[in-house]
């Protein structure tokens, strides 16, 4: 996996296509143009794309869409979806309303 | 070799992109080098987005003032980019006569150093922010402090920048800078080597052994923050929040989450893997913070949770610097936590260290040699 990469690298413009306004992060509702567009902006990795548009930041923290944004970025840089890490995941694994996580007891208290 | 350039940035934070932003508009070239595959993904990508005066060291209160003044209002449109900077105040709250007491006296402090902080009774913080428990009996108010979107803010220099012709290389991870006559000048990578007429070190905490290649030390500590996301809510209100007994601090977001940043006190003892990594009982306190002070907040869900690491100086103030016995770099590392609200202007000067040979606001206080032993 090649790690360097240079952000001014030619990856060609960007195209218009017919399903652009499909909405690829259900929880933020993202569409795969906005993604398109973000990475001809620079964004190249999942971690700059969640930080630019939200994609995967929503309720399902990205267990949905993880892969389909994977997929798009990869393949408008053109590169393997294999040389893009996966954005971190975040505790907790689901959502929790607030005066859960902060009631929390050891055994015995 | 054809790698030579202007000036080489080490570190892809806001304060290198920002610096890149201002030598690009300068007719210079930069290339800016970062060790993760990632843009701004250390300090500038995690904190709490403050935009703040009030608190501040009075050493970086002239520069917090200018960039509120003159650059954070007008940031987005220059941008071209939505950095979701809010001006609706500061508020500091308390609930007890001791935070009462703490809090006069950070107002008489930050008065003291002309900035425009008062002490407000529970009603009048009420009024400004109506969700607020009644315990809460009073609060110190500045007006002019407000957030901004740390990642976007970030994102939006790196993305003018590139526009405008700046290089950026994420993956390099730079071993060592070299002199060649004299002059720092060549930037060593694992895989690679680059020259600038001038090398910005801005590279958080990691600037410290970029640094003793040239046999200068920064006395810094790596301290971890973390902090926690709520699922967006509907628009409350978009202070800037703390409390005086630091239970916890934070925003509500444009997109509606709150970012509540605190600690469980076990920070200096999490675990350090490489990565910064938040512990099981921190988020728990936070939350409890966050009730004492905004029970309506119970049931709102937290959807996650995050650490950062800061660079925190031995003076609790950055080292922004020329570096005499190395003509060619310049130091721009150790801020300590709250480089975020100052990076517009300490990029603006730092730009103007390159061009002019000197920064229009004074940098003394932040100069390297500071540092001398207790006796």
């Amino acid at each position: 996996m090649s790690k360097i990469n240079n952000r001014s690298k030619n990856i060609g413009e960007f195209i218009p296509q017919s399903d652009d306004d499909l909405i690829i992060c259900r929880c933020e509702e993202i569409s795969k143009g906005e993604i398109r567009r973000a990475v001809h902006e620079g964004m190249f990795t999942m971690t700059e794309m969640r930080r630019y548009l939200r994609t995967g930041m929503g309720l399902c923290q990205g267990q949905t869409c993880g892969k389909l944004v994977k997929n798009i970025i990869a393949r408008e840089q053109g590169i393997s979806p294999l040389e893009l890490e996966a954005a971190g995941s975040r505790a907790p694994m689901r959502p929790i309303e607030m005066k859960i996580l902060g009631n929390e007891k050891r055994i015995g208290e | 070799m054809g790698n030579s350039v202007d000036v080489v940035i080490i570190g892809s934070g806001i304060i290198g992109n920002a610096t890149a932003y201002y030598l690009a508009k300068k007719g210079c070239s930069v290339l800016v080098l970062e060790k993760s595959h990632s843009i701004g993904d250390g300090g500038s990508s995690r904190n709490g987005g403050g935009v703040r005066q009030s608190g501040r060291d009075k050493r970086e209160l002239p520069l917090a003032m200018y960039g509120i003044k003159n650059l954070w209002p007008t940031l987005s449109e220059e941008l071209d980019m939505d950095v979701e900077y809010y001006q609706e105040g500061n508020l500091r709250l308390g609930k007890t006569d001791a935070h009462l007491k703490v809090l006069e006296n950070l107002t008489i402090n930050a008065t003291q150093c002309g900035l425009d902080v008062k002490m407000i009774t529970g009603e009048e913080a009420r009024q400004i922010c109506p969700y607020l428990t009644d315990e809460v009996m009073g609060a110190s108010w500045c007006p002019t402090d407000g957030h901004a979107n740390p990642m976007l803010a970030t994102l939006a220099y790196y993305r003018k920048a590139r526009q405008m012709g700046v290089t950026f290389i994420t993956g390099e991870d730079v071993v060592e800078i070299k002199k060649i006559k004299g002059k720092a000048r060549q930037v060593i990578t694992t895989n690679n080597s680059y020259e600038g007429e001038t090398i910005i070190l801005a590279a958080g905490y990691e600037s410290r052994k970029i640094a003793a290649t040239m046999g200068i030390d920064i006395p810094m500590n790596k301290a971890l923050l973390e902090v926690l996301v709520t699922e967006a809510q509907p628009p409350m209100f978009y202070q800037m929040l703390g409390t005086a007994a630091a239970d916890f601090y934070g925003h509500q977001s444009k997109h509606g989450s709150f970012v509540f940043g605190g600690s469980s006190g076990y920070e200096a003892f999490n675990k350090d893997d490489g990565t910064p990594t938040t512990s099981s009982i921190t988020a728990s306190c936070i939350c409890r913070g966050i009730m004492k002070y905004f029970p309506i907040l119970a049931d709102a869900k937290i959807v996650r949770t995050w650490a950062g690491w800061m660079d925190v100086c031995a003076d609790q103030v950055p080292v922004i610097s020329f570096v005499e016995e190395v003509p060619g770099l310049i130091l721009a590392c150790a801020f300590s936590g709250h480089g975020f609200g100052i990076a517009p202007t300490v990029g603006k000067l730092l730009s103007e260290m390159v061009s002019d040979g000197r920064p229009s606001l004074d940098l003394s206080a932040f100069h390297y040699g500071r540092f001398k032993a207790k006796i």
